[in-house]
C-alpha cells in the first residue's frame, strides 16, 4: 500500500492576514488515480494547491513525495524538479512566444536552445494529443482552448510523477473536454497521479477514483467515488442537508408592477466589430431572459455589443422607446445598463484596489472623480453589500485579488447592484464558482427581477439558464438562430435548436 | 470553437511580433537611405557616409543593445546617458592627471558599468523596487559623481598610448572614394564599431539560443506565467539591469574613445536616445517583443534622420528633435496599425 503512495500532505496550516485559508489539511494521493479536490470557493482549494506547487509556502505540516519524507517546495521550479506539474485555470503561459516554446521554457538545463529540435518534438507532441497548433506559431494567436492545451500538453510531457488539473475545463467545450478526459486515463494508465479540481460534478462522476472535500480550509473527509453520490457530495461540501436544487424558480414571484409590457431596452440591427452578424433584440421591465449557444458563438459579443464594450458599427438602440446612442461603457451605464463582464481578471476587477474600493468604483464613475464619497458613506455602502452577498472578506479593506474567485465575482457583482441599474446583463456570473454560490446568484437574479428590474444572463449550463430564464435568444456561428419561451424551454429543444436542421 | 479553423493564416500571420515590426523597422530604413541618396544625393552617395554614421553612434548602438534587452524583460533603464558621461570622465582623469594605461581605463569602464548593474539589478530584482525609480536614482547619482570627479570637461592631451588608439582607423576596402581633387579617399571605421558589430551579434546570439535569452521575453510577456512555468524572474531581471548597466559602461568607453575628452555634459539625453531607437527597432516599452538586430537599426534610423536634417541645411537642434519626434510617431502608428490589423485578421 505504501509503495502506492506518491503525495501525502499531512496536518497543512496557511494563513493570510486576518484569515485562516488551511488548518490541519490532509491529503494523499496515490499512484494511477484520479483525485478530485472539491469544495466551495474559499475552502482552500487553489491555497493548497498552490503550497504544494510552491507558490506559496505553508506555516506547518510535512509533504512526503514517494519515498522522500519531509520535502520542502520553495518555488514552483522546485516543485518542477520534484515532478509535480500543474495546469491552472487562467492560462499560465507567455502569449508573446511561440507554442513549442511555451512547452520548453523554463525546462532541463541546457543552456542553448535547440530551435530544431525544439520545433520537432513539439510537433510530434501536439501530434500525439491531437491539438490543434503548430510548434512554431505564436501562442497569442491560438484560440484560449488551444491555449489551455497547451499547457496541459507541457506538463503531460514533463514526465510528471504528480498533475494538478486546477478547473482546466471551464474554458474548453465539450469534445475538448472529452479529448483531455481521454488524456487524464492515458496518464493514469502509466501510473501518473492526478489531482482534479473542477466545479462541474458531472465530470467529477465521470472520471475521478476519489474525493476529498475541504471546507471553510479544514479538511471534511477521503471517500471512494462510489460511496459518495452527488447529492451527499454536494452536502459535505456545503456542510448541510441540500434539497433539490432545480426549483427555485416558484420561490420567487414574477414583477407584476406597473409597465410591465414596456420595452426597457432594444436593439434594430445591432453590429459591433467582434465579428458577429447583426442581432434584433429586446427586453421588458421585470424580465430575465438570456443569451445561449455553444462557447464561441458570439453569445458574449452580443452583450459587449449592447453596454458598448466593442466597437459597435451600426444599429439603432431604444431605451424606453427613445433612441440613444451608446457607443462606450459610460454611455450605457448612464443609461442604467450595468454589465458584469465574463472575463473578470481582465476587465473587472482591479486586484490591489480594496474590496470597498472595487465595490464603489462604477457609481463613483458616474457621480465624477473630483467628487469623491466620503470614507464613511463608502464603507456604508461597502458593509451593506458585503453582508447582502454574503461575501467573505477579513475586512472591506482587503485588496481584492486576495479573495477566492467566487467572492471577487459577488464583489464585482455588488459594484453594480450599487448602481441600481435597470437593466442589468451577467456574463457567466456563475463560472469557476461553487454550487452554494451559484444558487445565491441564481437567486439573486430572480430576486431582482420580481422587484422590476430587467436582466440578461448567460451561463455556459444549460439547466441554470432553464431555472432562471423565461425567454432564451439561442446563437449559433455568431448568429441569433432563434427564440425560445414558454414550454419550448427545454434542454431538448434549445440542443435542436443550436444544433439547427430537422 | 471549431477545430481546424484554427491552423490558418498567411505568411503574416504566421510570423512573431517580434520578427514583424523587425521587417516593419529594416523596410523603413532602407526606403528612407534610398531616399536620401536619390533626393539628396552629396554624402549620401558615398559609403563613408553610412560609417561616419557608425562611427559617431557606435556608444550609442551598445547602450541601445543594453535599453533592449531591460525593456524586452519589461524594465527601463534611464541611467545610461548619466553612466556613460561617469565612465568618460573617470577614464579620460585616469589617462591624462595620472598617465594611466588602456587596459586599466577599460577595467575602470567595466568596473563602474558592473558596479552600477549589480545595484539597480539587486534593487530592481529583489526589492521589487519599480526600474524607473531606481534608474532615476542612478542617473542623478552618475551626473553628480562625474562632476565631483572633475567640473572642468578637458581634452586627454597627455597620454600618447590613448591618442594613438583614438586615431586608429580601420580602412574598409572597396568602399572607398574620388575627392573633388580626384584623390583617392578610403574608408575607414573605428575601433568603437568593431566593438558595437561584435556585441550586436553576440547579443543577439544570447536572445535567441540561450535559456537566458529566452527567459527575457517570458519573463518581460507574462511575469506571473513565466514565474509558474519554472522561469527564476528575479535572477532573469537581476541580469537584464547587470547586462545593460555593464553594455553602459562598455558603450561609455567606447564614447570616450570617439570624443576623447571628459565632461559633466557628456551623453546628455542619451539614454532617451536609446529608449527611441530601441522602439524605433521593433521593442515595445511593455515587454515580451524586440529584437537585437531591430535596435541597430533603430540606431541607423535615428541617426540617419539627424543627417538628412543637417545636410537639408536646417542644422538646428531643434529641427531634429522635432523629426525625430515626428519620425517616433509614425513608427508608433505604423506598429500599431500593424498589429491592429494582425489582431483582427486572427479573430474572425
Amino acid at each position: 500500500m505504501d509503495n502506492n503512495r506518491i503525495l501525502e500532505m499531512r496536518g497543512i496550516n496557511k494563513s493570510f492576514p486576518g484569515v485562516k485559508a488551511l488548518q490541519n489539511v490532509d491529503f494523499t494521493l496515490n499512484k494511477g488515480e484520479i483525485h478530485a479536490l472539491m469544495g466551495e470557493n474559499g475552502a482552500g482549494k487553489s491555497t493548497l494547491i498552490k503550497v504544494l506547487t510552491g507558490v506559496y509556502s505553508k506555516d506547518s505540516g510535512t509533504i512526503n513525495l514517494g519515498d522522500k519524507n519531509n520535502v520542502s517546495i520553495r518555488s514552483p521550479q522546485s516543485a518542477q524538479n520534484l515532478g509535480i506539474s500543474t495546469v491552472y485555470q487562467e492560462i499560465t503561459l507567455c502569449p508573446n512566444l511561440t507554442v513549442a516554446e511555451n512547452i520548453y521554457i523554463g525546462r532541463g538545463s541546457s543552456q542553448i536552445t535547440n530551435w530544431k529540435k525544439m520545433n520537432t518534438d513539439a510537433d510530434k507532441l501536439l501530434q500525439k494529443l491531437d491539438i490543434p497548433a503548430r510548434a512554431t506559431q505564436q501562442l497569442a494567436s491560438c484560440s484560449i482552448a488551444v491555449q489551455q492545451m497547451v499547457a496541459i500538453a507541457r506538463a503531460v510531457d514533463m514526465d510528471c510523477k504528480v498533475l494538478i488539473l486546477d478547473e482546466p475545463t471551464s474554458s474548453l467545450d465539450e469534445q475538448e473536454v472529452e479529448k483531455l478526459f481521454g488524456l487524464m486515463r492515458d496518464l493514469k494508465a502509466l501510473g501518473v497521479g492526478i489531482i482534479f479540481v473542477t466545479h462541474f460534478l458531472d465530470q467529477v462522476y465521470e472520471v475521478c477514483d476519489k474525493i476529498t472535500v475541504l471546507r471553510d480550509g479544514q479538511f471534511v473527509g477521503e471517500y471512494e467515488i462510489k460511496d459518495l453520490p452527488r447529492v451527499k457530495l454536494v452536502a459535505t461540501m456545503l456542510g448541510k442537508e441540500m434539497d433539490d436544487l432545480s426549483d427555485i424558480k416558484g420561490e420567487q414571484g414574477t414583477y407584476s408592477g406597473e409597465n410591465k409590457d414596456e420595452r426597457v431596452f432594444e436593439a434594430k440591427e445591432l453590429q459591433s466589430d467582434a465579428g458577429i452578424k447583426p442581432f434584433d433584440f429586446y427586453i421588458k421591465k421585470g424580465e430575465v431572459n438570456g443569451f445561449t449557444g455553444l462557447l464561441g458563438s458570439g453569445r458574449s459579443e452580443c452583450v459587449r455589443a449592447i453596454f458598448g464594450a466593442d466597437r459597435v458599427l451600426k444599429g439603432k438602440v431604444k431605451m424606453h422607446g427613445k433612441e440613444v446612442k451608446i457607443s462606450k461603457p459610460l454611455d450605457a451605464m448612464k443609461n442604467g445598463i450595468a454589465y458584469l463582464p465574463e472575463d473578470r481578471k481582465v476587465d473587472g476587477i482591479i486586484g490591489d484596489l480594496s474590496v470597498r474600493d472595487n465595490i464603489i468604483m462604477a457609481l463613483q464613475v458616474l457621480k465624477g472623480f473630483f467628487r469623491p464619497f466620503s470614507k464613511k458613506q463608502a464603507e456604508a455602502f461597502a458593509d451593506e453589500y458585503i453582508k447582502k452577498l454574503n461575501i467573505k472578506t477579513a475586512s472591506s479593506d482587503t485588496p481584492i485579488k486576495s479573495l477566492s474567485g467566487g467572492n471577487q465575482q459577488k464583489v464585482i457583482l455588488a459594484r453594480w447592484l450599487l448602481m441600481h441599474p435597470e437593466y442589468l446583463i451577467l456574463d457567466e456570473p456563475t463560472r469557476g464558482i461553487d454550487v452554494g454560490t451559484k444558487v445565491d446568484i441564481q437567486k439573486l437574479v430572480l430576486e431582482l427581477a420580481s422587484e422590476g428590474m430587467s436582466v440578461t444572463f448567460i451561463s455556459s449550463e444549460t439547466d441554470e439558464m432553464l431555472r432562471t430564464c423565461s425567454r432564451l435568444v439561442v446563437m449559433r456561428d455568431r448568429k441569433v438562430v432563434g427564440e425560445l419561451t414558454g414550454d419550448d424551454l427545454t434542454q431538448s429543444k434549445i440542443m435542436s435548436t443550436i444544433a439547427g436542421g430537422e | 470553437m471549431s477545430k481546424k479553423k484554427l491552423i490558418k493564416g498567411n505568411l503574416f500571420n504566421r510570423m512573431s511580433d517580434t520578427n514583424l515590426l523587425l521587417i516593419i523597422t529594416v523596410v523603413i530604413f532602407f526606403l528612407m537611405y534610398i531616399g536620401a541618396i536619390i533626393f539628396q544625393g552629396g554624402g549620401f552617395t558615398k559609403p563613408q557616409m553610412l560609417f561616419n554614421i557608425l562611427n559617431s553612434n557606435a556608444a550609442l548602438i551598445i547602450t541601445a543593445c543594453g535599453m533592449s534587452i531591460v525593456m524586452i524583460s519589461g524594465g527601463i533603464d534611464i541611467s545610461v546617458g548619466g553612466v556613460v558621461a561617469l565612465v568618460s570622465m573617470s577614464c579620460a582623469v585616469y589617462l591624462d592627471f595620472h598617465n594611466g594605461s588602456i587596459i586599466g581605463s577599460f577595467l575602470i569602464a567595466l568596473a563602474i558599468g558592473l558596479a552600477y548593474g549589480i545595484v539597480q539589478g539587486l534593487l530592481v530584482a529583489y526589492l521589487d523596487i519599480q526600474p524607473f525609480i531606481v534608474s532615476l536614482a542612478g542617473m542623478f547619482f552618475a551626473r553628480g559623481m562625474t562632476t565631483i570627479i572633475n567640473t572642468k570637461p578637458f581634452n586627454v592631451e597627455n597620454n600618447q598610448a590613448f591618442l594613438n588608439l583614438k586615431q586608429t582607423r580601420i580602412t574598409v576596402p572597396g568602399m572607398g572614394s574620388y575627392n573633388r581633387k580626384g584623390i583617392y579617399v578610403p574608408a575607414y571605421i573605428e575601433i568603437g564599431v568593431v566593438v558595437a558589430l561584435v556585441l550586436v551579434i553576440i547579443l543577439f546570439l544570447v536572445l535567441r539560443y540561450t535559456k537566458l535569452g529566452r527567459s527575457f521575453y517570458a519573463v518581460g510577456g507574462n511575469k506571473q506565467s513565466a514565474l509558474m512555468l519554472g522561469i527564476n524572474v528575479k535572477r532573469t531581471k537581476f541580469f537584464s539591469h547587470l547586462i545593460c548597466s555593464t553594455l553602459a559602461g562598455i558603450g561609455g568607453y567606447v564614447y570616450f574613445l570617439h570624443v576623447g575628452s571628459g565632461s559633466a555634459s557628456h551623453a546628455m539625453g542619451m539614454e532617451m536616445n536609446a529608449i527611441a531607437s530601441s522602439i524605433i527597432g521593433g521593442t515595445m516599452l511593455s515587454g515580451g517583443v524586440g529584437n537585437i538586430i531591430g535596435t541597430l537599426f533603430g540606431v541607423l534610423s535615428l541617426s540617419t534622420i539627424q543627417n538628412i536634417v543637417s545636410s537639408a541645411g536646417l542644422d538646428q537642434a531643434w529641427w531634429t528633435g522635432i523629426t525625430i519626434a515626428a519620425m517616433l510617431c509614425i513608427f508608433l502608428l505604423i506598429q500599431s496599425v500593424v498589429m491592429r490589423q494582425r489582431k483582427r485578421a486572427l479573430k474572425s
